[in-house]
């Protein structure tokens, strides 16, 4: 009975949010504030409704309801309790649920959030948000419901699948999912606005924290996803260009893109419907993300279970949402310009063209990862897109990108003259370049050209980034105005990038992998270490059975570390995982991986050094901590402008600038 | 206005790839043996291991080779049409045992019905490596020439047999002569 009651709830939440997606708008348009306020209870109702659901579902795993169909397949009553409830998230139907579980969150802090913001922008913005969540739901009852019953119930459930048991997996798809979805918001605000032909300097600072937000919790949980990868996998590798990676990677793109817009859009009133145009696209590429993962239309290792009828749901939801969106744009976008100009040589000119590197950078992506599709569609054959085009073609907007970041950050804004900005910047870029090409040779004894271009672009953005800060400390008396979070976060953002451009360029340099076979017993000399092989044993875990081997790794005859790679067989799938050993160190990792038996007592053994590789997930950790600070600015709490403007008549809100 | 126009244009042309790619299957890649002669094998036999099995044995056949294995679920769901195959349609059907257990593979051939003439035993996966294969199960049909005729991959179904199967073994039995063939449901 208990599981009939979260789909009751979900039907409920859809009603609620057609009233949202309707009312509030019409209200808005025909200017009447009766309607305009049903779009906060109803926003607040759908959350309560959609999170009743939600623990529905939580009940139905947390108590082996093996009658319910989702539940049979992704869980078991052998498996953990932390795993039970993240197998929630394990399949299809139930990730969708969390999906709207967290659009109805973000909706949830517009509407509480946005007390000082115009009536009739938040009807609008949150009767968007309302049209995003009927899709949704719609697609849930319709195609995908996770409380489908089972008759008779299931002795015992399917299981989870393996590579999902494990902590960071657990935390990625929600943590990722914060950031995916809550580009709905920017895109609410941005189709608010061209509902009410109306964007102005407030409107860019109302959006710009909920864009930070979202990209923060986009990178973390792109991060988690990379590190999760390196050490579950097993193949050692950080990222592999697959299609669903590239899903993720694209509105980080897009939405990395955006932030830097709205910059420009708040400080200077410029760039208008461009701004509006990213804001769509982080969203659509997000929904485009959900569509290539669910309908099965590329291969990738991630895919669910696909279906082409929910394919076709999601590709309408994708037409309906960015294709209306973006028809709206086509409509009204041409009246928001408004003139103004900035020099060469202006921090402006600088964001645009890292815009305009994103965007290359995003052509790029979606072309390789739509390569097949195409090719395929057209009838001219199957091929797939790997690393060496990705990595080849991701340095023509990487490099550039890498060196503007380090000279924007210090332009001013409107105009400043070159001679200043490179009189600044000589010492920092001289630096860069001297020790970017001493470093590699230094530490490794060899270095490639692209190699040394790599350090030395991520040398110049570190210390580029550390330039003003450093010098505060320097001159501590200085009467420059102090850092605002806003600045911080900046600093700290683009300090994150070096940082992963240093750890990125090393470690795909330098990375060392063998594969060997050994019996325990064995000793050998390896990047300066001495392994030896102690013993395999065999012992059962909580779901599991697992083979273990032990290795000493020891260096100048005294013991490092001890390192046990694992293989296990989980007990109802029967799917053999690889769970490597990893030495983790700031400046280098060991990975070990046991493979097969070969006989006699011999394993196959995958044995990795990967120096600096911990740089490639602390730079995005860093990028997300400046993201946080930025959008927790004090000038976005502040009411000062917003409370004149909402002390204007509604008419006047309406009018086109 | 036309560049306001330019994104909702390229959106429409990306729409319409991505209706045309949810009719395509992806995962299917074309056997790149079919058409060429069969790889040649000679393994023990699952039965009586002191003896053979190999592709010797069904030259100017025509047969299937079924690539299975007691760790895969899905020979297990194919296993009864399989066995009614092996009764009802004239077609001879070997078996490649892939990097499975011995007892274990016997023991499902005495529970669940044995629909091979023989089942040849491929321990390290060596065989398995020649044919391509990748997930089993997987069966490949080979003509009287000991050319590849099609491959299968995922469980054999009535639906597969008879619209991907039949028609082959028909049009090369139209060109000589072979055991009538039926139609098995």
């Amino acid at each position: 009975m208990i599981p009939e009651l979260g789909q009751l709830a979900l039907a409920i939440s859809l009603s609620l949010a057609f009233i949202q997606a309707i009312i509030p708008i019409a209200g808005a348009a025909y200017e009447r504030a009766d309607w305009m306020a049903l779009a906060r209870p109803t926003a607040i109702g759908q959350f309560v409704f959609v999170a009743l659901s939600f623990c529905v579902l939580a009940n139905a795993f947390l108590s082996n309801d093996f009658s319910v169909l989702y539940v049979a397949y992704n869980s078991n009553s052998a498996l953990p309790a932390v795993y039970k409830f993240a197998a929630i998230w394990g399949g299809h139907e139930g990730s969708l649920l969390l999906w709207i579980m967290i659009l109805a969150f973000w909706t949830l802090l517009v509407a509480i959030l946005s007390r000082s913001l115009p009536e009739q922008l938040v009807a609008r913005v949150l009767g968007v948000l309302g049209i995003v969540s009927c899709g949704l739901l719609l697609f849930t009852l319709l195609t995908s419901n996770p409380f489908e019953r089972l008759l008779p119930a299931a002795f015992d459930g399917n299981d989870l699948n393996p590579l999902l048991q494990d902590p960071a997996m657990a935390l990625h798809p929600p943590v990722l999912y914060l950031g995916y979805v809550g580009f709905a918001v920017p895109f609410a605000f941005a189709v608010a606005a061209l509902l009410t032909r109306r964007l102005d300097k407030d409107w860019a600072r109302w959006t710009r924290p909920w864009a930070l937000a979202s990209w923060m919790f986009l990178t973390v949980g792109i991060t988690l996803g990379s590190w999760w990868a390196f050490y579950e996998l097993g193949w050692g590798g950080w990222w592999f260009w697959d299609p669903v990676e590239n899903a993720s990677f694209m509105p980080w793109l897009a939405g990395t893109a955006l932030i830097h817009s709205l910059a420009v859009t708040e400080r200077r009133g410029l760039f208008k419907s461009w701004t509006i145009l990213l804001a769509i696209l982080a969203f659509s590429l997000s929904l485009l993300g959900t569509f290539l993962v669910r309908s099965g239309i590329l291969v990738s290792v991630h895919s669910f279970a696909s279906d082409p009828a929910r394919g076709l749901f999601i590709l309408l939801l994708l037409g309906v949402i960015s294709g209306g969106s973006l028809v709206l744009y086509a409509l009204r976008a041409g009246r928001m310009e408004t003139e103004g100009g900035f020099k060469l040589v202006s921090r402006e000119a600088f964001l645009l063209l890292n815009n305009i590197l994103l965007v290359v950078a995003i052509m790029a992506v979606l072309f390789g990862t739509l390569y097949p599709l195409f090719l395929d569609a057209m009838g001219l054959g199957k091929i797939s897109v790997g690393p060496p085009y990705f990595n080849t073609v991701f340095l023509i907007p990487g490099l550039p990108l890498g060196l503007f970041v380090g000279a924007g950050m210090h332009a001013t804004w409107k105009s400043m003259r070159g001679e200043t900005l490179i009189r600044k910047l000589a010492v920092a870029a001289g630096f860069a370049v001297v020790i970017g090409a001493v470093i590699p040779w230094v530490a490794f004894g060899s270095a490639s050209s692209l190699t040394m271009v790599g350090v030395m672009v991520g040398l110049w953005v570190v210390v580029s980034a550390l330039f003003d800060p450093v010098r505060r400390l320097v001159s501590s008396s200085s009467s420059s105005m102090p850092f605002s979070l806003a600045q911080w976060g900046m600093t700290l953002a683009h300090l994150g990038v070096g940082v992963f451009i240093l750890g990125a360029t090393i470690t795909s340099s330098y990375t060392i992998e063998t594969d060997r076979s050994a019996r325990p017993g064995d000793r050998w000399e390896l990047f300066g270490y001495e392994f030896v092989f102690r013993n395999v044993r065999n012992f059962d875990g909580v779901n599991y059975r697992a083979t273990e081997g032990e290795f000493e790794i020891r260096r100048n005859g005294s013991l490092v570390t001890v390192m046990t790679p694992q293989k296990r067989t989980y007990l109802v799938q029967q799917n053999p995982m690889t769970e490597a050993a990893i030495d983790s160190g700031w400046t280098r990792h060991l990975f070990i991986a046991l493979g097969d038996p070969l006989g006699d007592g011999a394993w196959s053994l995958r044995i990795q050094y990967k120096p600096l590789i911990r740089f490639v997930w602390l730079g995005p950790l860093i990028m997300a901590f400046g993201g946080l600070l930025a959008a927790s600015d004090p000038r976005y709490r502040s009411r000062q402008v917003t409370s004149r403007v909402k002390s204007r008549p509604v008419r006047v809100v309406g009018e086109t600038v | 206005m036309w560049r306001y126009l330019l994104p909702v244009v390229i959106f429409s042309v990306l729409g319409l790839f991505f209706l045309r790619g949810l009719n395509l299957n992806p995962g299917y890649v074309p056997s790149p043996l079919i058409g060429k002669p069969a790889p040649e094998y000679e393994l023990p036999k699952l039965k009586d291991m002191t003896s053979t099995v190999g592709s010797a044995d069904y030259v100017g056949e025509v047969v299937l080779l079924n690539v299975w294995a007691t760790w895969c679920p899905g020979c297990r769901q194919e296993h009864p049409y399989l066995v009614e195959l092996s009764e009802n349609s004239g077609v001879p059907i070997y078996g490649l045992n892939w990097k499975d257990d011995g007892d274990k593979a016997r023991a499902w051939l005495e529970t669940l019905g044995d629909p091979y003439v023989a089942t040849a035993v491929d321990a390290t996966g060596e065989v398995a490596i020649d044919w391509g294969v990748y997930a089993a199960p997987e069966t490949f049909l080979i003509g009287r020439d000991g050319k590849v005729l099609y491959k299968h991959i995922a469980p054999l179904t009535p639906a597969v047999w008879e619209n991907e199967f039949l028609p082959r073994i028909a049009a090369g039995c139209a060109a000589q002569p072979c055991a009538p063939l039926t139609n098995v449901r």
